[in-house]
């Protein structure tokens, strides 16, 4: 249960801070950064502990913390604290520096360079650094469960063309055919929250949950479906898409239209935040609004412009 | 109103009743919703029967985009929702999964 694991992991992540002390020294307060079904994150000083998402597998995360901890993501992933995950609960648990977030109030000044680069630098970075078990990226995986939500929300007026974009799609970008394997690494869930500011001041992404192997232009889709569906200003989705090329990420062309690698995931995309959004809103009792409807209407349009099926994934 | 691509201001011109934004700066075209095609129809008008007939007139230079974006491709105007002040929504949607 959610609420249940804050407390152990308040004790949990004081003890990290305070290893030798049987009691907390530094007078500062323990704060909750975060507390979903899909994770719990609380604060100490500059220790961060995670309790991650009941049912994750253990084999998993410990290849994801190889590769947020191997020297080659240096600068581009934060490295935990620790190399493994500890037991807490039956919930697992990793320590983390503390870094400054993004300010959501001034979302205008986001960092697209800092992020466009970080990503163009986890892209390329190299195969042997991959560990053998590392799993694929769960991009899909997450837009499905975002449909499935949708769906269990019961009916909603929204939800046809949504569904309906979503049919279209190929079955590995519905997460019901294995990706294609490519040796990229991916970070699997890309959005303004997964970027820190480090005490040295760089910025470096965190969350590695949903990382893994798979196709680059699913990190860049979010960005492309913001863009795409009327919300992202155009200068601001091509300050960060031409911070990508520039740094001779691999998942677009450097001087060619980009729109033919980003359709599919950023259609997957735009599909997965308009489902979030209705099953929220119908859970909430309470009307969608404009921007939310903006994802929806472009869902609308997907249905005249099928969906050009790229060569690699089969449908 | 702000040209979006160079930040310079954008003035209005009536041209045989469409109402065009070009900016100062870049001297590029700002067209509302519907007014591309006014325009073209306007100007295949004029200019009947004369072949071939024109290619539509360039609007704004943009960023690429996809069949299913947005009107206007993206760009600003009454189809987007962006603008001078960023929707809370959107703000939210920018930092959740």
């Amino acid at each position: 249960m959610t609420a249940g694991v804050v407390p152990a992991l308040t004790a949990r992540v004081r003890a990290a801070v305070h290893p030798a002390a049987d009691r907390c020294g530094c007078g500062t307060d323990t704060t909750v950064l975060a507390d979903r079904p899909d994770g719990t994150v609380v604060r100490h000083a500059d220790t961060v502990a995670k309790a991650h998402a009941p049912g994750t597998d253990t084999d998993e995360l410990a290849a994801r913390m190889a590769v947020a901890a191997h020297p080659a993501l240096n600068g581009v992933l934060l490295p935990p604290l620790g190399e493994s995950a500890v037991d807490l609960h039956g919930r697992l648990v990793t320590f983390w520096p503390y870094g400054t977030p993004v300010d959501p109030d001034t979302p205008e000044a986001a960092p697209w360079e800092d992020a466009a680069t970080l990503l163009a630098r986890l892209h390329r970075t190299p195969e042997a650094v991959l560990p053998p078990g590392l799993p694929p990226m769960r991009g899909p995986a997450k837009a499905a469960r975002a449909v499935a939500r949708l769906r269990a929300a019961g009916p909603h007026p929204a939800a046809a063309p949504v569904l309906r974009a979503w049919s279209v799609l190929p079955a590995w970008a519905r997460g019901e055919a294995s990706m294609p394997h490519r040796p990229t690494l991916c970070h699997g869930d890309l959005h303004l929250g997964q970027l820190v500011r480090a005490p040295a001041g760089e910025w470096l992404l965190i969350d590695i949950d949903d990382l893994g192997w798979g196709e680059p232009a699913w990190d860049l889709a979010r960005p492309a479906a913001w863009f795409a569906c009327g919300l992202l200003p155009p200068d601001e989705w091509t300050r960060f898409l031409v911070a990508y090329q520039k740094a001779d990420g691999p998942a677009v062309p450097a001087d060619a239209d980009p729109w033919p690698a980003l359709d599919i995931p950023a259609r997957a995309l735009s599909v997965q935040t308009a489902a979030l959004a209705i099953a929220k809103a119908a859970e909430a009792g309470r009307p969608l609004d404009e921007v939310e409807q903006a994802v929806i209407d472009a869902c609308d349009r997907m249905a005249a412009h099928p969906p050009e099926l790229s060569p690699g994934p089969s449908k | 109103m702000q040209c979006p691509k160079c930040r310079a201001p954008m003035h209005t011109y009536n041209r045989n009743g469409v109402q065009i934004e070009q900016c100062s700066g870049c001297r590029g075209i700002f067209l509302d919703y519907g007014e591309l095609e006014s325009l073209t129809r306007m100007e295949s008008q004029w200019q009947q029967p004369a072949p071939p007939p024109p290619a539509a007139p360039q609007a704004y230079p943009s960023a690429p985009a996809p069949a299913w974006g947005a009107p206007h491709g993206g760009h600003g105007g009454h189809g987007g929702h962006y603008g001078h002040k960023r929707h809370k929504s959107f703000g939210h949607m920018l930092f959740s999964s």
